[in-house]
């Protein structure tokens, strides 16, 4: 099984300093990937070469969906099924958000005016914003930001959604109503890969923990074998710091 | 009243009122005609500038810094006398209006550049990861955000630009400061030249206080 994501020997260095150092991973359709490790590790790294927003080494391959992620023509199409919700949300500040949600299908699928607008407002009303559609994102508070970022990025119907860090930016009483959205979505079967610090989240929802450090995998497994019964040093030293805290 | 009888003449400026108005429509193409051309020229600069193949990149910035530092003067001169050296005679109108817009084209590309650049990396990164094309990043995403830093040091670049048309009567173009120059020959008397410099700041003055005020309302943080 080669699974809709599969990574192999994946590297990337800054210069000298290697961010990645070969890493082999597959994931499977449906799958809940939890990427959890200190700052620095490469977990966002990691996830950032899945749609290219970083180049990596030319001896490492990833596919997307059987599509190799490589610059060129096909790399549009890779980006348009993986969908990506970023740390500083990243909206467009001179679109409402009804507009923010509508602009990719518009625009890379060609979906019409009251297509992407109807489909726009079914995702706000999932995501629980369908009253601010007509606001501008500065307007919202930062949890609300975040969830129409998963609304924009849902509305290109991805195959793969990636969260770098979702909730890392918000006030902690607004991590709740991401964390919410984010479960409720990987119940409808989508493939998602989520860097986060939230280890609540990644016990309650991962079908798998992939913890990281200096680079590379150091454990992977069910999220009770991660979190209860972590065999390497390394992972074992981690939770201990954050977990007992 | 000596000093109203030289410079405040209201008979000679009656008299030359209805020259400085076709100084002042020639000034207003002449203008309009620049700074439109410039800021296409501009826009197109800066894209090279910052997106195309490094030797693109390069000339375009080559391009930026000599005519920023080319006074516009002489390539009014020029283009207006030394080009049909070589076979090309532009008139009067066309000489002012290729200098006017060569030169406004590098400032507007530099105003450009750097308005692209306060674009937030983010707001690129979001677009890739949506599947927007680079043509659909920019029209839709960087562009309309970076109008709102650029529009007061474009309005700025524009105020220039039309202040600039004055040189054009160098190379016998009949603007606003050539009229007040040949009505002063006529009538032997320097008001129409006081009526013209009137003229300009009645028209600019305006729009200098709008810079201001665009400036003060995009600065307050809401972008």
């Amino acid at each position: 099984m080669s699974g809709i994501v599969s990574i192999r020997n994946l590297r990337k260095s800054y210069g000298t300093f290697e961010a990645l150092k070969g890493i082999d991973l597959d994931i499977a359709e449906g799958e809940v990937v939890c990427v959890v490790g200190p700052s620095g590790s490469g977990k966002s790294t990691l996830i950032r070469c899945i749609n290219r927003l970083e180049d990596f080494a030319r001896e490492s391959t990833i596919t997307v969906d059987g599509i190799p992620v490589q610059p060129g023509p096909a790399l549009a199409k890779v980006r348009a099924e993986v969908g990506m919700v970023f740390q500083s949300f990243n909206l467009f500040p001179h679109l409402t958000v009804r507009r923010n949600v509508m602009l990719a299908p518009m625009r890379v699928r060609g979906t019409s005016t009251a297509e992407a607008a109807d489909r726009a407002d079914v995702l706000l009303r999932r995501v629980g914003i369908y009253e601010q559609a007509d606001k501008y994102p500065a307007f919202l508070s930062g949890g609300q930001q975040q969830r129409v970022a998963i609304a924009r990025a849902l509305a290109m119907e991805p195959r793969v959604m990636l969260f770098d860090e979702p909730t890392s930016a918000l006030d902690p009483e607004m991590v709740g109503e991401v964390l919410d959205v984010m479960k409720q979505l990987a119940g409808t079967g989508v493939t998602m890969i989520v860097v986060t610090h939230e280890m609540g989240f990644a016990r309650q929802v991962a079908d798998r923990v992939l913890f990281m450090d200096g680079g590379e995998v150091i454990e992977t497994g069910p999220p009770e074998q991660i979190f209860s019964n972590p065999t390497e040093a390394r992972t074992q030293y981690f939770l201990s710091a954050v977990l007992n805290h | 009243m000596e000093i109203f009888d030289t410079f405040f003449n209201m008979e000679v400026l009656l008299r030359a009122f209805p020259m400085l108005m076709k100084g002042l429509w020639v000034m207003l193409q002449l203008g309009l005609v620049s700074i439109v051309a410039g800021l296409i020229l501009g826009l197109g600069l800066a894209l090279v500038r910052l997106y195309a193949p490094r030797p693109a990149q390069l000339m375009a910035r080559v391009y930026i810094d000599v005519f920023r530092s080319l006074p516009l003067l002489v390539l009014l001169i020029i283009v207006y006398y030394a080009l049909p050296f070589v076979g090309l005679r532009l008139s009067p109108f066309w000489s002012a209006m290729s200098a006017l817009t060569l030169v406004s084209g590098a400032y507007t590309a530099e105003i450009y550049r750097a308005g692209i650049q306060a674009i937030p990396h983010g707001q690129f990164e979001a677009s890739a990861a949506l599947g927007l094309s680079y043509r659909h990043t920019m029209v839709d995403v960087i562009l309309p955000q970076a109008v709102k830093i650029v529009i007061p040091p474009l309005t700025n670049n524009s105020i220039n630009v039309i202040k600039d048309t004055a040189l054009a009567s160098v190379v016998a173009m009949p603007d606003l400061l050539k009229q007040a120059t040949q009505a002063q020959a006529l009538a032997a008397n320097p008001s129409p030249l006081i009526g013209a410099a009137v003229i300009y700041v009645m028209f600019l003055w305006p729009a200098v206080a709008a810079v201001s005020r665009l400036e003060r309302r995009f600065g307050a943080g809401e972008r």
